[in-house]
C-alpha cells in the first residue's frame, strides 16, 4: 500500500461505509441507490484528496459529499421541493459525523436487507461483505477464489432481485426481525466456514474471511443483544477461531482436534467465546442449534488435555442437538462422541444404523468415522478398506492424503 | 490483524490521579463504539508504576526491582487489543479516541501483533 491517501481512504471507508449507506438509505429509501451514492463519494474522495490533501475529518467529508448527492437525487426525482429543503437544512445541522450516526435499527435494516431470504446464499454472502464489511469486489473475489467479474455479477443480480421484488429500506417489526434472524445468522456462519474449511487456495487469505465473519457476528450481537442464538453463534465462532493456528501442520496437512497442541489455542478467543456462551444461556430460555454447538465446542475448549474431555456431557449436548435438527450429520458426530464416552463398539453400532442414509451417500466422513472405529476395534482389514473409500470421496486433497496414510497404517499397529 | 494499543503514562497518571467523570464517560462512549464495530477484543487501565515490579534478567541471575519507575513517557498506563483490517484502520480508530489525559500531551502507540502467517 504505497499510496497513503488511498490507504487512509480505504480505512475510513471500512469504518464508515455501512453507517454511510444506512444514512443515505434513510434519505433515498433505497439501499441499492444508497450504496451507489456512497461509492460515488468514495470515488470523488479518491479523485480529490490526492490534490487537496486529507480533509481534517475524512468521515464527515464523505458523509457530507454523499448526502449532497442523495439530496440531489431526491430533488431530481421530484419527491417535492419541500422535502429537499428540509433535508438540506437538516444536513447543515448534522455535518458532525457523531450526530450522523444512524440509529442501531438502521444498521440492522442494512444487515437484514443484505441477507434477504429472496437472495441465493452466495449472493447474500457477497452482499454482506460489500455492504457491511466495506470490502471491495476485488477483495470479495479474492476471498472466494473467484473471478472479480463473477462477484460483480452476483452483486448486480442480487440488487436487481431486490429492486424487482420492491424490497425497500423498510421498518422491520420485531416479529419480522425474529423470523428472518436465522437467515442472517446462516450468512455469518457460512462465511466463517468458507474460511474455516480451507479447501482451496492460500490458507491465510481464508483466515481473513473467518475474521470478517466473526466481526460481523460480534456487531450483530451488539445490535440484537436479546437474541440468544446470536450470542450462541458468536460463542461457536470465537471458540472455533481459537484453534485456527493449530488446525494444520507446517505443510498444511489437517491436524485433528484431539491431536492439536492446546497450548497454542488462543486463550483470549476462548475466554470471549465462553463469555458469549454465558450470555446466550442467560438470555435463553431454550438452547438453539448454534448455542448447543457452542456448548460442545466449549467442552473441548475447557479440557486442558484431550484425555480430560467430558465426552459424557458432549453426548448430552448432541442428544439435544439431534432432537432439534434431525440431521444425519449430527447423528454421525453424536456417534463419534458416544464412541469416546462408551467405547468404539457403541459408536460403531450407531454408525452402522446410518449406512443407508441417503443424505450421507458420498459423504467421506461416514466411511472415515467407520474406519476409525473399526481400527480401534482391531478390525484392521475392514478399516483399511473404509479409509480407502473415504479417501476416494474426500474433496480436499490434503484430507484425502491423511486418510490414505491411515489406510496404509491400518494393520501395522496404527 | 490484531494490534495492541498502548496508552503511555503521564505525570498525573503516575501520581495516581484518577480520570474525572467526564473523561470516563467520553472514554466509555468510545469503548462502546469499538465494541459495536466488533473491533475491541480486550482492554484495561493499569495502576501507576508505584504498584509495579520488574524482574531484571542478567545471564542466569534474576533481580526483583520494585516500582515506582521514573521514565514516565516510556511507561504504559492502559492498553487495548483491537481486531482491525490494517494499520490505517487502527490509526483511524485511534484518532477518534478522546485524549486519555485531558489537557496533557501524551502518546498512544499502535503495535501490530505477530500473526501465524508471519512464521510461515
Amino acid at each position: 500500500m504505497a499510496d497513503p491517501v488511498r490507504a487512509t481512504l480505504e480505512a475510513v471507508w471500512r469504518l464508515e461505509s455501512a453507517k454511510l449507506i444506512a444514512v443515505l438509505a434513510r434519505i433515498v429509501r433505497n439501499v441499492n441507490l444508497a450504496e451507489e451514492l456512497a461509492q460515488e463519494a468514495f470515488v470523488a474522495a479518491l479523485e480529490q484528496w490526492p490534490g487537496t490533501g486529507l480533509p481534517d475529518n475524512p468521515a464527515a467529508w464523505l458523509t457530507a459529499t454523499a448526502r449532497h448527492r442523495a439530496i440531489d437525487v431526491v430533488r431530481r426525482e421530484r419527491r417535492g421541493a419541500e422535502l429537499a429543503e428540509e433535508l438540506s437544512k437538516d444536513m447543515v445541522s448534522r455535518i458532525d459525523p457523531e450526530a450522523d450516526e444512524p440509529a442501531a435499527e438502521d444498521s440492522l435494516r442494512v444487515i437484514f436487507m443484505a441477507c434477504h431470504p429472496l437472495l441465493p446464499a452466495d449472493a447474500r454472502s457477497a452482499l454482506a461483505l460489500r455492504l457491511l464489511c466495506g470490502l471491495t469486489t476485488a477483495e470479495i473475489a479474492r476471498a472466494f477464489l473467484l473471478p472479480e467479474a463473477t462477484i460483480a455479477q452476483r452483486i448486480v443480480r442480487a440488487k436487481n432481485t431486490l429492486a424487482e421484488a420492491g424490497v425497500t429500506f423498510e421498518e422491520l417489526s420485531r416479529a419480522e426481525l425474529r423470523r428472518r434472524l436465522p437467515t442472517v445468522l446462516e450468512v455469518v456462519y457460512l462465511l466463517f466456514n468458507e474460511g474455516y474449511t480451507a479447501t482451496r487456495g492460500s490458507d491465510w487469505m481464508r483466515i481473513d474471511l473467518c475474521e470478517e465473519a466473526l466481526r460481523l457476528g460480534r456487531v450483530l450481537a451488539e445490535l440484537q443483544p436479546r437474541e440468544a442464538e446470536v450470542h450462541g453463534l458468536v460463542a461457536l465462532l470465537e471458540i472455533q477461531a481459537s484453534r485456527l493456528a493449530t488446525r494444520t501442520d507446517a505443510a498444511g496437512r489437517p491436524i485433528l482436534l484431539l491431536d492439536q497442541d492446546r497450548g497454542r489455542w488462543d486463550r483470549l478467543l476462548i475466554r470471549r467465546g465462553l463469555a458469549a456462551l454465558e450470555r446466550a444461556l442467560t438470555v435463553g430460555p431454550e438452547r438453539g442449534s448454534y448455542t448447543l454447538q457452542a456448548c460442545i465446542a466449549a467442552c473441548h475448549a475447557r479440557a486442558r488435555t484431550a484425555e480430560e474431555t467430558d465426552w459424557r456431557r458432549i453426548v448430552e449436548h448432541y442428544d439435544e442437538l439431534a432432537r432439534l435438527l434431525d440431521s444425519p450429520i449430527v447423528e454421525l458426530n453424536r456417534a463419534v462422541a458416544v464412541a469416546m464416552a462408551d467405547g468404539p463398539q457403541a459408536g460403531l453400532d450407531l454408525v452402522e444404523a446410518l449406512a443407508g442414509e441417503p443424505a450421507l451417500a458420498g459423504y467421506h466422513l461416514l466411511p472415515a468415522v467407520r474406519a476409525d472405529l473399526l481400527a480401534r476395534l482391531g478390525r484392521h482389514d475392514e478399516a483399511r478398506a473404509e479409509f480407502e473409500r473415504a479417501a476416494a470421496l474426500a474433496g480436499n486433497e490434503r484430507e484425502a492424503e491423511l486418510l490414505r496414510e491411515r489406510a496404509r497404517r491400518s494393520g501395522i499397529g496404527g | 490483524m490484531r494490534v495492541m494499543v498502548f496508552v503511555k503514562a503521564t505525570k498525573d497518571s503516575e501520581a495516581g490521579k484518577m480520570p474525572g467523570p467526564e473523561m470516563l464517560a467520553e472514554m466509555g462512549k468510545f469503548n462502546e463504539q469499538l465494541v459495536k464495530a466488533g473491533v475491541m477484543l480486550d482492554g484495561g487501565g493499569l495502576k501507576p508504576s508505584s504498584k509495579a515490579a520488574r524482574v531484571r534478567f542478567s545471564g542466569s541471575e534474576r533481580k526483583v526491582i520494585d516500582g515506582p519507575f521514573t521514565e514516565s513517557k516510556e511507561l504504559v498506563a492502559g492498553y487495548w487489543l483491537w481486531q482491525v483490517k490494517s494499520m490505517q484502520e487502527a490509526v483511524e480508530w485511534l484518532k477518534r479516541c478522546p485524549n486519555p489525559h485531558p489537557g496533557a500531551t501524551c502518546e498512544v502507540e499502535i503495535r501490530p501483533l505477530f500473526e501465524e502467517a508471519d512464521f510461515q
